[in-house]
């Protein structure tokens, strides 16, 4: 049964097949459960206030699920995980606004976007983003709070804010930096460029490549193995190995806000919203 | 190594086959985004088939400007 059915995604809490086990650490009976957050906002699950309200129902509602060992992060949209941060409504609010509201909005949003992510970013459950398709900008940094990432063989993962004169602003950098380390950041950062889950998975970005359609699938066994853990001793195993680099997130909203006060970034915004170009979103 | 005829030949069958275009409609000449009727989002599956197909990376900024198969099937042979 759903818990929570919103316009933009959903999620449903379900006993972990293997909850009928013995904890492998306690040896007591568990109930560990699972949490699925399903995206499902036509066309690209674009990220933008009401995907930002519903996040935080999320957010707001995960420690009320006292048994979850486990979250799984996934898509229902068809053409992938989500292609990030919703440009057209980011530039569209913008336009309505002076400068000075405008610099103050994009801040509010920021401020908000980085509470949800630190929250799943330090869940005490597992995290799994089982990932398809367009997995770009935003949608990239939903999938980077998860501790793992299991993706199918058409995942595609990019940074593209560089070619709108901006840095990925939910988080993304100082994640990928802690994760994987700088020069991975700097490639990818730094051309724009997008790469596929195989080359995912040689950096380490990736867990699991599955066949197509197939990364839920994975995640649910992966999420199952899970939840044979004690949960205390895996929550506190994360906190050890899953520090949040609170101070580079401070200075990425910070360095955004800055970048956004530029005519370059309206520009860039303006032409990719108004763009009748064959490749959009390549950068 | 396949020469650039095969490399092009296996792009228009993996083209037809993955966008359901007959693939005698399909010649190495053409505007791909126009013959398959893709959008960028749709490149970029294209893309990403292309590269678990012929085990390259490709990087999408070499894209920029091909528009049709043959283009695309040196840019992919340059790196076999």
């Amino acid at each position: 049964m759903t818990d929570f059915r919103g316009k933009t995604l959903s999620w449903t809490s379900t006993i972990a097949p293997s909850s009928g086990n013995a904890s492998m650490a306690s040896g007591t009976a568990s109930s560990a459960s699972v949490i699925e957050l399903a995206l499902h906002r036509p066309p690209n699950n674009e990220i933008g206030s009401e995907t930002l309200a519903e996040l935080e129902k999320f957010a707001a509602a995960l420690p009320s699920y006292k048994s979850a060992q486990a979250l799984i992060i996934h898509s229902e949209i068809q053409s992938g995980f989500s292609a990030g941060a919703d440009l057209r409504e980011l530039y569209e609010q913008s336009m309505k606004m002076s400068a000075s509201n405008r610099a103050a909005g994009v801040r509010d949003f920021l401020e908000r976007i980085h509470r949800v992510m630190n929250a799943i970013d330090a869940a005490p459950l597992t995290t799994i983003a089982a990932v398809h398709g367009i997995t770009f900008g935003g949608g990239f940094e939903l999938a980077l709070t998860c501790d793992i990432i299991i993706a199918d063989r058409t995942a595609r993962f990019c940074f593209p804010e560089l070619r709108l004169g901006l840095i990925p602003g939910f988080g993304g950098i100082p994640r990928l930096k802690r994760d994987l380390g700088n020069a991975v950041v700097r490639d990818l950062l730094l051309t724009g460029r997008s790469f596929n889950a195989t080359k995912a998975q040689n950096i380490g970005l990736v867990s699991q490549v599955a066949a197509e359609g197939q990364a839920l699938q994975l995640a649910r066994h992966t999420a199952a193995q899970i939840a044979k853990f004690d949960a205390g001793t895996s929550a506190a195993a994360k906190r050890f190995i899953k520090p949040i680099p609170e101070a580079e997130l401070r200075w990425e909203i910070d360095l955004f806000c800055e970048l956004f006060a530029r005519p370059a970034v309206e520009a860039g915004l303006r032409k990719f919203v108004e763009s009748t170009e064959a490749m959009p979103y390549l950068p | 190594m396949p020469t650039l005829a095969d490399t092009t030949e296996q792009i228009l069958n993996l083209a037809a086959q993955h966008f359901k275009v007959p693939r005698e409609t399909l010649s190495a000449d053409d505007d791909f985004f126009k013959k398959l009727d893709i959008n960028s989002l749709q490149a970029l599956e294209l893309l990403t088939r292309l590269e678990n197909h012929f085990h390259v990376e490709l990087p999408d900024y070499e894209l920029q400007g091909v528009t049709d198969f043959r283009t695309l099937a040196e840019r992919i042979q340059s790196r076999l």
